[in-house]
């Protein structure tokens, strides 16, 4: 199961942003490593929501900084 | 001619009056178009219309007032065509009252369908739009919105509304290729303009330079011309259409 989120997430990301999902590791940073603004921010998050069926706060969401976050977040959600 | 061959446009509010003559529009500069409206059974008049001109017609009936319906409306329209190029944002209603007699359901209503409704529309189209990097928002406005009219609190309001949201719509899409702008009418001769008085037909004609009422097709021209390519370097700017008269 976990392995699976880390997997989904990252083949979203890679996806939305472009790149090859082996460049992507948990230390990956948004806006550092892979230039997202806050409508790339935005649209992941919308993107993570109808994946995963959940709903991600603004608050929450300004705290996902490196893609780890992100996995982190949608597993302690989904427990 | 063909300036918009193998584009695809939305259009709400395209039953009749000016949403009906953008569709015609669009359509003879060779976009498919999807006509979107809360009552269909004009709808495929326009359809008919529409498809004279040699192109596609998806009928879409659905209300610009509940975010829903126009996420689905978007979802049949992405269904149908391989991208959303154009969204005119078109359905409007009055209800006009002076100020001091305007009920709250009048008020909630207009800026509910003028102002909620543009809002709606490009909330929805704007995440595929962003996915393909490119798109033309046109919102319809009213001079109104800019210098204010007697009797239409509720839908002056609602104008303006939208003249200030295509701006901040302008900015925030710009990064993804999308251009939003708006066409602010003056009076133009519809079922809308067909319900006012002779006495305010008159004072109205004395404010246009022209003394003339504008047609739909008008309208529609300055809707062409920013979903097309002509236009690739404004955003956020509002083209008035009423005879001269705000300048
Ligand atoms: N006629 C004018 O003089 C004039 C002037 C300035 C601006 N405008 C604007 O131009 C636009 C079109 O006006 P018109 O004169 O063609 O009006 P119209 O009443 O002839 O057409 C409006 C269309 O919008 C549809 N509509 C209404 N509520 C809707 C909803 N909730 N969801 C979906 N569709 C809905 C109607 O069914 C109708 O087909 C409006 O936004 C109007 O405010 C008109």
């Amino acid at each position: 199961m976990a392995s699976d989120v880390r997997e989904r997430v990252i083949s979203l990301i890679a996806e939305r942003m472009d790149v090859d999902p082996d460049q992507i590791t948990d230390d990956t940073h948004f806006v550092n490593d892979l230039q997202s603004d806050s409508l790339d921010m935005a649209e992941l998050v919308i993107d993570l929501e109808e994946e995963f069926d959940l709903s991600i706060s603004d608050e929450e969401a300004q705290k996902i900084e490196t893609v780890g976050q992100a996995i982190k977040h949608i597993e302690e959600s989904q427990q | 001619m063909s300036t918009l061959q193998g584009k695809t446009a939305l259009v709400t509010g395209a039953s009749r009056g000016i949403g009906r003559a953008i569709a015609l529009r669009l359509a003879r500069d060779g976009a498919n178009i999807a006509g979107l409206d809360i009552k269909d059974d004009l709808l495929e008049e326009t359809g008919a219309l529409v498809r004279e001109q040699g192109v596609e017609f998806l009928p879409i009936t659905a209300d610009v007032t509940d975010f829903d319906n126009m996420k689905a409306a978007v979802g049949q329209f992405t269904e149908a065509f391989d991208s959303l190029d154009i969204m005119v944002n078109n359905a409007g209603i009055t209800r006009d009252n002076l100020l001091i007699r305007m009920s709250d359901e009048d008020w909630r209503a207009v800026i509910s369908v003028n102002l909620t409704g543009v809002f709606n529309g490009i909330k929805a189209v704007a995440r595929p739009m962003m996915r393909q990097r490119s798109g033309r928002i046109v919102n319809i406005a009213s001079v109104v919105g800019m210098v204010g009219n007697a009797g239409q609190a509720n839908y002056s309001a609602s104008k303006g509304g939208v003249i200030a949201l295509t701006k901040t719509a302008a900015r925030e899409l710009a990064g993804r290729g999308i251009n939003v702008n708006a066409v602010a009418p003056g009076f133009i001769r519809t079922a809308m303009t067909d319900e006012l008085s002779e006495e305010a037909r008159e004072s109205a004609l004395g404010q246009i330079p022209f003394a003339r009422f504008g047609e739909a097709q008008d309208v529609a021209a300055a809707v062409a011309f920013l979903a097309g390519p002509d236009s690739s370097y404004l955003t956020g700017q509002v083209i008035r259409v009423d005879g001269g008269m705000v300048m």
